[in-house]
Formats: C-alpha cells, sequence, structure tokens
C-alpha cells in the first residue's frame, strides 16, 4: 500500500512538471523509438562486425558464387545434374529432393496415422493397446537417433546385392537399397492415360450430379463404386483391349550392379521411413483428440434418424472431427518440412546438405547461404499454412 | 436374520455371460466376425514383435566379453558388453575420471531442488524455486567447470554424453524463459512496432528448422562478432537452442496470457499498479501455472532436439553413441543397433517420465476448473 501510495505522490508531483510526458501515447511512442533504434544499432554492428570479419578471411559477399561451377556430384537427383553445373543447379537439385522427400511423407504419415489414431479408439482392446504403445515409443525417442537407426542399424545392414531380399512383387532390397520394376510406356499408353483423365473428369460429374439428385429427392447414388469403375476400371480395360502398352522391367543382377528397374536409395528410404514413422505418431494422437472431441450425442443422433454406423461415421462424426483435427494437422506437415532438414545427418542430398552442407564448406559464405536456407524453409512453411488455411476454411463450420 | 437372507437371496447373480474374463474377452475382443479377426492380427503383430524383441536382447544376445569379436558370430543379438564397456562415456563423455565426482553431486543437487518442486504437496514452494532457479544454476555452473576454489578446469569440448544433453536441455529452456516471456507480452502488446517485432521474431524462428539455427549459431554468430573475440562451441549451441525455444515458449505463454480473465488486467489497473507490475504480480503467476503442462511439452521437444547438436560436431548422448558405434576395437554387425537401443531407451524414459507429469499436471488443473 505504501508503495503505491508514494508511487502516486511523486507521479502527482512530477505530472505538474511535465504532464506530457505522462501521456501514454507519447510514452508508447518514446518506447517504440528507443527500441527501433537500439535494434538498428545491433543490426549495424553485426553487418560491421561480418564485414571486418569476413575482409579479413578473405571472403567474397553477394550472390556471384551462384553461377560458379559446383565441381561436385550429388547422388540422387530428379533434374539432370554433374559436377561442371552450378551452385545454383545444386540448388535446385536440393530444394527438388527436400519437397519430394517432404509431400512423400506427409502422404505416407497421414495415411499411418489416420488408421493408427483411429485404432487407438477401437473397441478391440488388443487393437487399441497396440496403437498406444506405438505412439508412446516412437514420439518418445529422438527423431535423429530413429533415422540413425533405420540408417545404419536397419538399411546398412541388409545384404550386399548378391544376397538381396526377395519382394513379392519383383522387389530387391539389398545394402545398397530398394530396387523395384520400372514401367516402360510404349506407343499407345497415352490413350491408356487419356482414360485415366477422362475417368476421373467423370466421376467428379457423377458426384456432383448425385449430390444434387439426392439434395432433390433424398436417393442416394453408388457414387464410390461408379467413381472406382470410372477411374480404375475403365483405364485397365482399354490397357487389355490395346494389348498391354505398359510393361514392367525387373531388376536383375549381371555382374557387380543391377540392370534395369528402379532403386530407391537407402538414405532416402531411411529418411522416408524415420519421418513418417515419427510424425504419424503425432498426427495419430491428433486424430484420436479430434474423434474424442466430437460430442457422443452427435453420433447417438445420427444412429437414432437411422443411419448405419458408417454412415454416422463418414457424414456426422468426421466432418466434425476434421475441424479439430485440421489446425494441429498443419502444424505437423510442416514439422515433418522442417525436419526434413535431418537428412544432412544421413547423407540424403537435400536443401541443408547440398546447400548449407557442401556448398557452404566450399564458398564459406555462410551469411548468404544459410540466409537463403532459412528463407526456403520460410516460404514452404507460409505456403502450406496458407493452403492448409484455405482448406480449413471450406471445412469450418457454416453458421446458419 | 431370516428376512435378510430373503432379501439377499432374491437379488439374482448378474447372468453368467456377461462377467468374468470370458465375458471379458468376448465383448472386448471377440464381439463381431470383424473384430475376432482384427484381434488375430494384432495378437500375430504382437507375438512377431515381442518375440524378436526377447530374441534379440535375451536369448541370442552376448553379455560378456572384452571387444566386438565376442559379437561376430552367425545371428548374434545384441552386443551388451559394448554398453557396459562404453557406459561411463556415455554418462559423461570425455569428463576426466577423477572429476566426475563433481557431475554426480550437480545431479544430486538437481534432484534435491526438483523432486520437492515437482510433488505439488511438499510446501516451501517459493523457497525451493529460489534454489533450483537461482541458486542452483550457479552451483552447477562452478562445479562443472571449475578453475575456481581448487575444481581443476574441465574444458566444455571434453563433456559429452547424457550431461551435455542435460546441460543443452536445462540451460536451453531456462535460458529461453526471460525472452519467451517478454515476446510473448511484446505480441499482445498495444504497440505496434513491439507488436511487429515480436511477431516477426516468433514466426520467423518457428518457420525455420532448429538445424538451420544451429548452423547458424556456430558458422554465422562467429562472424557477428567483433574480430578476435571467439565463443566456447557449447555456448554458441546454448545461444542456438535458446533462441529456438524461446520463440516456441513465447507461444505457449500467450496461450495463457490469453486464457486470463480481462476482469483480471482491469482490477490491477484499477489498483493502480504500472504494467510491470501488474504482469509480474497478477497476470503471469496466473497465466504461467495454467500452462505448465504446455512448458513441459515445450521441454520435451527440447530434449528430444538436444540431439541435433551432434551435426554441428558436439557430443550429446546420441553423438557420442554415434561416435563409438565405429569403434574399430567394438566392431560386429550388431553394435549399431545396440548403441541405438541403449540411447533411445535412455531418451524414451526421460521424455516419458516427463509426459506422464505433464499429464498428471493437467489433470490437477483440469480439476481446479470443474469446481
Amino acid at each position: 500500500m505504501a508503495v503505491v501510495t508514494s508511487d502516486r505522490g511523486r507521479r502527482q508531483a512530477a505530472a505538474t512538471q511535465a504532464n506530457f510526458l505522462y501521456r501514454p501515447e507519447v510514452r508508447q511512442a518514446i518506447y517504440q523509438v528507443v527500441l527501433v533504434v537500439l535494434l538498428l544499432a545491433l543490426f549495424y554492428a553485426l553487418v560491421h562486425n561480418t564485414a571486418a570479419n569476413l575482409r579479413k578471411q578473405n571472403i567474397a559477399s553477394g550472390f556471384d558464387f551462384v553461377a560458379r561451377t559446383a565441381g561436385f556430384d550429388v547422388s540422387q537427383s530428379l533434374i539432370d545434374f554433374n559436377s561442371s553445373m552450378t551452385y545454383g543447379r545444386a540448388f535446385l537439385v536440393g530444394l527438388l529432393n527436400t519437397l519430394l522427400v517432404a509431400g512423400l511423407g506427409i502422404v505416407v504419415a497421414t495415411v499411418l496415422g489416420f488408421v493408427i489414431g483411429i485404432a487407438r479408439l477401437s473397441t478391440n482392446w488388443l487393437i487399441a493397446r497396440l496403437a498406444t504403445v506405438y505412439v508412446e515409443v516412437i514420439r518418445n525417442v529422438p527423431l535423429l537417433l530413429q533415422l540413425f537407426f533405420w540408417y545404419f542399424a536397419v538399411l546398412k545392414a541388409l545384404p550386399p546385392p548378391r544376397q538381396s531380399l526377395t519382394l513379392p512383387g519383383g522387389g530387391l532390397l539389398n545394402v545398397r537399397g530398394l530396387y523395384v520394376p520400372a514401367p516402360i510406356f510404349e506407343p499407345g499408353f497415352e490413350i491408356v492415360a487419356a482414360t485415366i483423365l477422362l475417368g476421373i473428369v467423370a466421376a467428379a460429374a457423377v458426384y456432383a450430379w448425385a449430390r444434387r439428385r439426392q439434395n432433390l429427392t433424398g436417393q442416394q447414388f453408388p457414387v464410390l463404386w461408379t467413381s472406382l469403375g470410372l477411374i480404375v476400371g475403365m483405364p485397365l480395360l482399354t490397357h487389355l483391349m490395346l494389348g498391354s502398352p505398359m510393361t514392367f522391367e525387373y531388376p536383375e543382377l549381371k555382374g557387380f550392379n543391377f540392370q534395369g528397374g528402379m532403386v530407391l536409395q537407402p538414405e532416402f528410404l531411411a529418411l522416408l521411413l524415420g519421418l513418417s514413422i515419427y510424425t504419424a505418431s503425432f498426427i495419430a494422437e491428433i486424430v484420436r483428440a479430434g474423434i474424442q472431441g466430437v460430442s457422443k450425442g452427435q453420433k447417438e443422433a445420427a444412429l437414432a434418424i437411422g443411419l448405419t454406423q458408417g454412415q454416422s461415421l463418414r457424414l456426422v462424426v468426421i466432418p466434425q472431427a476434421m475441424r479439430i483435427i485440421i489446425p494441429p494437422l498443419t502444424s505437423q506437415f510442416l514439422n515433418l518440412t522442417k525436419n526434413s532438414s535431418l537428412a544432412v545427418a544421413i547423407g540424403y542430398p537435400d536443401l541443408v546438405s547440398v546447400w548449407s552442407g557442401t556448398v557452404l564448406n566450399q564458398t564459406g559464405q555462410a551469411v548468404e547461404v544459410i540466409l537463403v536456407t532459412m528463407c526456403v524453409f520460410l516460404a514452404i512453411s507460409l505456403v502450406t499454412s496458407a493452403f492448409m488455411n484455405w482448406f480449413n476454411r471450406r471445412m469450418a463450420l457454416v453458421e446458419r | 436374520m431370516v428376512a435378510d437372507t430373503d432379501v439377499a437371496a432374491k437379488i439374482e447373480a448378474p447372468p453368467r455371460n456377461t462377467v468374468g474374463p470370458i465375458a471379458w474377452i468376448r465383448s472386448n475382443l471377440l464381439s463381431s466376425w470383424s473384430n475376432a479377426l482384427l484381434t488375430v492380427i494384432g495378437l500375430y503383430l504382437a507375438y512377431q514383435v515381442l518375440s524378436a524383441l526377447i530374441y534379440w536382447g535375451l536369448i541370442s544376445a552376448t553379455f560378456t566379453g572384452a571387444d566386438g569379436s565376442v559379437c561376430t558370430r552367425e545371428g548374434a543379438g545384441a552386443c551388451w558388453p559394448f554398453i557396459t564397456a562404453k557406459f561411463a562415456q556415455f554418462m559423461y563423455g570425455r569428463y576426466p575420471e577423477p572429476e566426475r565426482w563433481r557431475v554426480n553431486l550437480v545431479y544430486l543437487l538437481a534432484l534435491a531442488g526438483l523432486v520437492p518442486l515437482m510433488i505439488p504437496r511438499v510446501p516451501g514452494k517459493f523457497w525451493t524455486a529460489l534454489y533450483v532457479f537461482v541458486l542452483f544454476p550457479v552451483i552447477a555452473f562452478f562445479l562443472l567447470v571449475g578453475g575456481v576454489f581448487g575444481l581443476l578446469h574441465v574444458d566444455t569440448a571434453l563433456w559429452g554424453g547424457l550431461l551435455v544433453t542435460l546441460v543443452v536441455a536445462t540451460v536451453g529452456i531456462a535460458g529461453s524463459f526471460p525472452l519467451g516471456i517478454l515476446l510473448a507480452l511484446g505480441r499482445r502488446s498495444k504497440m505496434p512496432i513491439v507488436r511487429w517485432i515480436s511477431v516477426g521474431f516468433i514466426e520467423f524462428v518457428r518457420g525455420v528448422p532448429l538445424i538451420t539455427v544451429l548452423f547458424m549459431a556456430s558458422v554465422m554468430l562467429p562472424l557477428f562478432l567483433p574480430p578476435g573475440v571467439t565463443f566456447d562451441k557449447l555456448l554458441r549451441a546454448l545461444i542456438g537452442v535458446a533462441l529456438f525455444s524461446a520463440a516456441y515458449l513465447a507461444e505457449v505463454i500467450r496461450g495463457g496470457l490469453q486464457a486470463i480473465p480481462r476482469g483480471q488486467f482491469e482490477a490491477a489497473d484499477a489498483l493502480g499498479l504500472s504494467y510491470g507490475k501488474k504482469m509480474a504480480l497478477i497476470i503471469l503467476p496466473q497465466a504461467l501455472k495454467l500452462v505448465i503442462p504446455g512448458i513441459v511439452n515445450t521441454f520435451i521437444g527440447l530434449f528430444k532436439d538436444t540431439s541435433l547438436v551432434l551435426i554441428i560436431g558436439l557430443f550429446d548422448l546420441l553423438g557420442i553413441v554415434q561416435l563409438n558405434n565405429s569403434d574399430s576395437k567394438w566392431f560386429s554387425p550388431t553394435t549399431a543397433m545396440t548403441g541405438y537401443v541403449f540411447a533411445g531407451f535412455i531418451f524414451w524414459i526421460f521424455c516419458f517420465g516427463m509426459s506422464r507429469y505433464s499429464q498428471m499436471i493437467e489433470r490437477r488443473l483440469a480439476a481446479g476448473d470443474r469446481r
């Protein structure tokens, strides 16, 4: 109390002298100006020091190095790359590899996460327990450790090419990676591809028509089976009628190497496995919380008006659960993308490994390289969250 | 008496088929055909995983030996003597052996403060908190680094193993607290420039991977400093980790601030408290208490992320395991697997324990709300 009175006394005494300084707007302006000046001073000091340090170490600055020849090779690349190409091209290779593993990882993690999340709520005691064990074990162990485990302890411990493990479907697994049959497209396949596109368009049209009909008449139409027939059945039929223009080329061991087929390198496999399995455990928890967040009355009401179990889940529970699930799911997608940068630890040539690793070491231009890396990840984050926000708005509750 | 037994006799026992283990199995495992099929698949999966684990870890495992040659036989399981031989290194890194009592003492002192602080029933929270957050860090610093009071100086380059993991995680979260609170307050400030700067920092740091922040701390920080000034490698990593977790902590604390009813702010204003006093005495104590589970979860995330420091050349628990896996003396096909399983188990115990603790606190807080 004493503090307050003396404070107030001082304040009043001072207020008579300098009333101006005690107006909130003036104070706020002063605070902000001081903050800006301090930050600018800090920024100036950083730039000044950096310039001095770079001069002393004879490191160039600017982005001229992007056009210089890289002089190193990359083990896996979606676009043509060899050591005579530029650093800029190497950047692109790394970025594409990051996007590839992040995109595939998001798909696998989402599917796995939904399956395990729903399994955690299963009425089957054993299945629910198994899912719980999965979640509690996986999410409490560092991702980097899991990547090392998959890469060094599992994939690098596989047998050599001569004793490859044969997988169903003609795949071969050995220490050099996973060899899978590669599709060979012969003339005539364009027609099949066109049929697939046509099937997708037709299925969308059927969906729209069936929806309108149901809104008008209440009658339902088997959209799922029709769509399956259109998208899978029709192209398959065309394929057979045209005499199978797509064949598979199986990998074969010739001499010391495999001929034919496609190879998924162990670095890529380990990263994809580790990222998906780790993120799936978090997605499973989000899905569980989302489904539990839908009030029980909703499901009971759905059953009471005569919907079947499946219909109540599909039409009543899941749409409402999605509203709870999407925002945290977005941040998991972003986490997965950011975590893909751990590729550097197991040698998968992603953006961080190629660009902030090899290019940084060769050019020494730490400031430019790291700033670009950060900006790329920021851009990916912003684009992903913008897309997910749009999706969320579409799914959000429309108050009528 | 007779009437009593009559009444008791009239209360019929529940039908046979609704109680007991058989009924439980029937309703939980075999309620329908699809359910029974799931049970069979589940049993098969559980059997496969458990039997593989037991076979690898016990039946075909090696328990004694002086080097990796004992684990090289065909079909060998875990190579446990590798762990026994390297255990001290996994715990302390290259911390000099006669000085390791200092690390143990620090652990003991930490436990002495943390255990009473974490058990809600123990009284004297203020003094324990004072000890844990003010006195203990000072003691721990001098004990670990040394160089005073006749203690031998131990360079941080010699630290390693679990010690580095714990130091990076705890110093990281403790160091990020002041900045995190400032950022959270700044993000809710009425001053636009303060708000923009806070939002900018938080969103920037949350948008980039920790590894780039660590790269920045290890490669760019030396460039930012005046020429001639050098920094300890561990300290650089700590600065990076603290800046990184400050952004995440700020978001957690902001959640707590948003949960405080407006009346609390207005009441503090009505009492004539200044902004600093309002926050320090009224708002933050309530907000921080609300977000203890969130803070623990951030800490769990940070604890797992400390393993990333191995990429910039520090040897935390995972880093030292990784380093020893390539020790030629212990070369065997199962050395790596054994090392990872051991490190994973240690990480798991810490993280699982903390997540259970956070769930307990969450339930306690929720109990207060239910009243």
